[in-house]
């Protein structure tokens, strides 16, 4: 197994991601190309989930828009994240956040976690 | 495996093999064998897990004892004259961006039926009269002739654990100190365990 995490190392992308949990509230930038433009992309909501280790690590980020639920799932890796900017800490009690789809308005509210 | 972004950032799934130090501990010549081949060792065992006769064999190529042996014919025909016993072959043979064979043994998957097996595609209904039937294979033949069930008719029975190679995996990356091979998709067998990389 620690051969693996030698060429993982070797492959590393410079891609800084801070620590992040579920239940936290995050700004992803995310570099689009269109063509042979590239623009960043923000895109804000709340960490339902964090899943996989290593280089496959991905995160799914959920944020009502208009009304509607939209996720997006960025893997952690990715040299096309910019950066992610921590906006929140939620205070949950677990680590898949799968109820939040089922609430709408104060109910999906988190509590901030406070230190 | 494991995965890896390329440069243009495209997430790739890779194989990483250790591929070597091998040892030369054989020639074999078209003269006393029959044919011409090298045989090479790999992964070393312990001493007391060794017979006398292998211990003797190994002796000659001045290595310690291997767990895995093989033979390679036509072994780059180029090279031939100055391959030696006891030299050793390392993973910087391969090179980036080529195109190389894996064989391995593939998993077990014990006894399996047909539509594991052989790809049959069953019978595609519940209803409609099924009941029981529904991944059987159907008839295996006709009536009064021949009588019989032709041979190689494909049917249920033990599945994988043979010998399977899977050609043009492209090698991402070749890194020398390790002796490792980064190869783009996946290869035959379960982690850990033997292959043969071809070129």
């Amino acid at each position: 197994m620690d051969l693996i995490k030698l060429v993982e190392a070797e492959f590393a992308t410079n891609t800084q991601v801070p620590e992040f949990n579920a239940g936290d509230t995050v700004t992803v930038h995310y570099r689009i190309k269109e063509g042979n433009k590239e623009r960043i992309q923000q895109f804000q909501g709340v960490v339902i989930q964090r899943r996989n280790s290593g280089m496959s690590e991905t995160f799914t980020v959920r944020k009502v828009s208009n009304g509607v639920g939209v996720e997006r799932i960025f893997p952690a890796k990715s040299p096309f994240i910019e950066k992610v900017e921590v906006n929140k800490r939620g205070k949950v009690r677990r680590a898949r956040l799968f109820y939040l789809r089922k609430l709408t308005g104060k109910a999906a509210r988190i509590k901030e976690r406070r230190h | 495996m494991t995965s890896i972004f390329t440069p243009e950032g495209k997430n790739v799934a890779c194989t990483v093999i250790e591929a070597g130090p091998c040892v030369i501990t054989q020639l074999k010549n078209g003269e006393k064998e029959g044919y011409n081949a090298i045989q090479i060792a790999y992964d070393d065992k312990k001493e007391k897990n060794t017979n006398k006769a292998e211990r003797g064999h190994y002796a000659k190529s001045n290595s310690t004892p291997k767990a895995m042996v093989t033979e390679i014919r036509n072994f780059r025909a180029d090279l031939e004259h100055d391959l030696k016993v006891g030299d050793e072959i390392n993973v910087d043979i391969f090179v980036e961006g080529e195109y190389v064979d894996v064989v391995g043994t593939s998993k077990g998957k014990g006894f399996q039926g047909v539509v594991k097996r052989h790809g049959f595609s069953g019978v595609g209904m519940q209803t409609h009269g099924q009941h029981n039937r529904l991944r059987a294979p159907g008839s295996i033949g006709a009536s009064s002739w021949p009588s019989r069930v032709f041979k190689g008719m494909r049917m249920a029975g033990r599945t994988g654990g043979s010998r399977v190679k899977k050609t043009n995996l492209v090698v991402m990356k070749v890194i020398t100190d390790k002796n490792l091979l980064v190869l783009k998709g996946a290869v035959p067998g379960a982690k850990g365990s033997y292959v043969i990389v071809e070129k």
